[in-house]
């Protein structure tokens, strides 16, 4: 086992690995911002039990910011490494003949996907470790303007889709998202071997859960965007 | 046919080379791309000037030598051949025709069109093998029974004739197509299987040593290959080496 992150296989099982958690991950943050259109109360209650329940913040929380991490670190390592594999480049390189654009353009699509996590974790995850752990209690969770809700964050979720020039770049991001997600999770399967006579159906249910999880988180931020409009 | 041929020219692998235009006319439809180039040569050769310097052997798509890059792909636009077997009514009158070497760390260019495919080699030697003694005493094939669909997937992948359009084509020159067709040849036939955990893991060994990239499942190998080798191969070399790791 030892060294196996050394190896060219070891390391793609490994992005592999780490981007199927991250679909993981994906799935149960679209449910509970799926909450937020269907009840404030539901999302205020869920994202108060994840933000708060132990096992979520000290057992899982550590393991998808190390999951994060690994996957942009190893990803930009990989893509470092194999555009030094072709020193000259060709004068002519048709690379559309032969491969389609979200498999070409994997590093350029993860990179704006990690200029938006530098913005989510700025607005959402940055101001609420400050109120949980540096100011050290619960208060800078309520919400001011409207007591009957409890905390606030149904309040600052939405309230973060009232510019629209954020929701133009939330949109752009889930876009890329898309594309990154349309090669990725397919990508994952022959990563860690999987290639057989069920693969072309699991190509099917890979790529509609990658069109539909970004349609949908987009969904819900022109949803509130327009929502607040109409208020 | 009139065409205009931009051409790699690179004295010697220390060279720095450069495209180099070359208009050709009287060209066949009929002919093989490698018989227009000879066409070119014999030309350059009249006039004095060098040749261009190409790989070339059995001309019938089984050696794996004519390694060119032709307007953007490996082999040329057509599929399922070598550059040897693409015939020259693949392109129109008038055409402007890109011709270079294959471009990898692992492939260094010798001259030319020419590069340096010992790297193959080199990992065909770390283990694409079997080491059974088979002077003499081998069995009657009929004997061991061997299922239709495996004999199948282990014949498919023998097709491979290690030309390296897989590395030319992958936008991250990786070899993983011809080392996992090396590697299914075998694994999947009993002969093979017993040395299964140690080739895979030297051969793989090797293939990183010799710098080409890592795969990223982009496809184009499979897509560029003149034999058809499928991207399963691929996701068998990623089982058994992930299982021989975990042996050893």
């Amino acid at each position: 086992m030892s060294g196996l992150l050394k190896s060219s296989i070891g390391r793609k099982v490994a992005m592999a690995l780490s981007g199927l958690f991250l679909v993981v991950f994906l799935t149960q943050h679209f449910i509970i911002n799926l909450s937020s259109v269907l009840s404030p109360e539901i999302f205020n209650t869920w994202s108060h039990f994840m933000g708060t329940n132990g096992l979520v913040q000290v057992g899982l929380q550590p393991v998808l910011i190390f999951g994060v991490i690994f996957h942009f670190v190893m990803g930009i390592r990989l893509e470092l490494q194999n555009r030094s594999a072709r020193p000259v480049k060709y004068a002519n390189y048709k690379g559309s003949a032969a491969a389609n654009w979200m498999s070409r353009n994997m590093i350029y699509t993860g990179l704006v996907i990690l200029a938006f996590l530098a913005l989510h974790f700025y607005d959402f995850f940055i101001p609420e470790l400050t109120h949980k752990y540096v100011d050290g209690d619960m208060t800078g969770l309520l919400d001011p303007n409207n007591p009957a809700l409890g905390y606030k964050y149904f309040t600052e979720t939405v309230h973060k889709f009232e510019d629209p020039l954020r929701v133009g770049f939330y949109i752009v991001s889930f876009i890329l998202l898309m594309l990154h997600l349309l090669h990725g999770f397919q990508s994952s399967m022959q990563s860690i071997g999987f290639n057989n006579k069920y693969s072309k159906a699991l190509r099917v249910v890979t790529k509609t859960w990658a069109i539909l999880i970004p349609i949908g988180f987009i969904f819900i931020a022109l949803y509130h965007h327009f929502n607040q409009l109409a208020h | 046919m009139k065409l205009t041929l931009e051409i790699w020219r690179q004295k010697n692998a220390q060279a720095k080379g450069q495209m180099v235009t070359y208009p050709i006319d009287g060209i066949d439809g009929d002919m093989s791309f490698l018989e227009m180039m000879d066409v070119l040569n014999n030309e350059l050769i009249n006039k004095g000037d060098e040749p261009v310097v190409f790989d070339h052997d059995c001309r019938e798509g089984i050696c794996g030598s004519c390694s060119m890059f032709i307007n953007g792909e490996a082999h040329g636009p057509d599929r399922l051949v070598t550059t040897c077997q693409l015939h020259m009514r693949k392109f129109k009158d008038g055409d402007t025709i890109t011709i270079e070497p294959w471009r990898a760390a692992g492939f260094p260019v010798i001259k030319d069109l020419m590069v340096d495919r010992s790297a193959f080699d080199r990992i065909q030697h770390a283990g694409g093998f079997i080491s059974i003694n088979t002077s003499g005493n081998t069995q009657d094939a009929n004997a061991i029974p061997i299922e239709k669909a495996d004999a199948d997937a282990a014949f498919d992948a023998a097709t491979c004739i290690g030309c390296g359009a897989c590395v030319a084509s992958c936008k991250n020159s990786s070899a993983m197509l011809f080392v996992s067709a090396k590697v299914s040849q075998f694994s999947l036939l009993p002969q093979g299987k017993v040395e299964a955990t140690d080739r895979v893991m030297n051969m793989v060994k090797q293939m990183d040593e010799e710098g080409f990239g890592n795969c990223t499942n982009t496809g184009a190998c499979e897509v560029e290959c003149p034999k058809g080798i499928s991207l399963e191969n691929i996701a068998r070399m990623n089982r058994e080496f992930m299982t021989a790791s975990m042996k050893g």
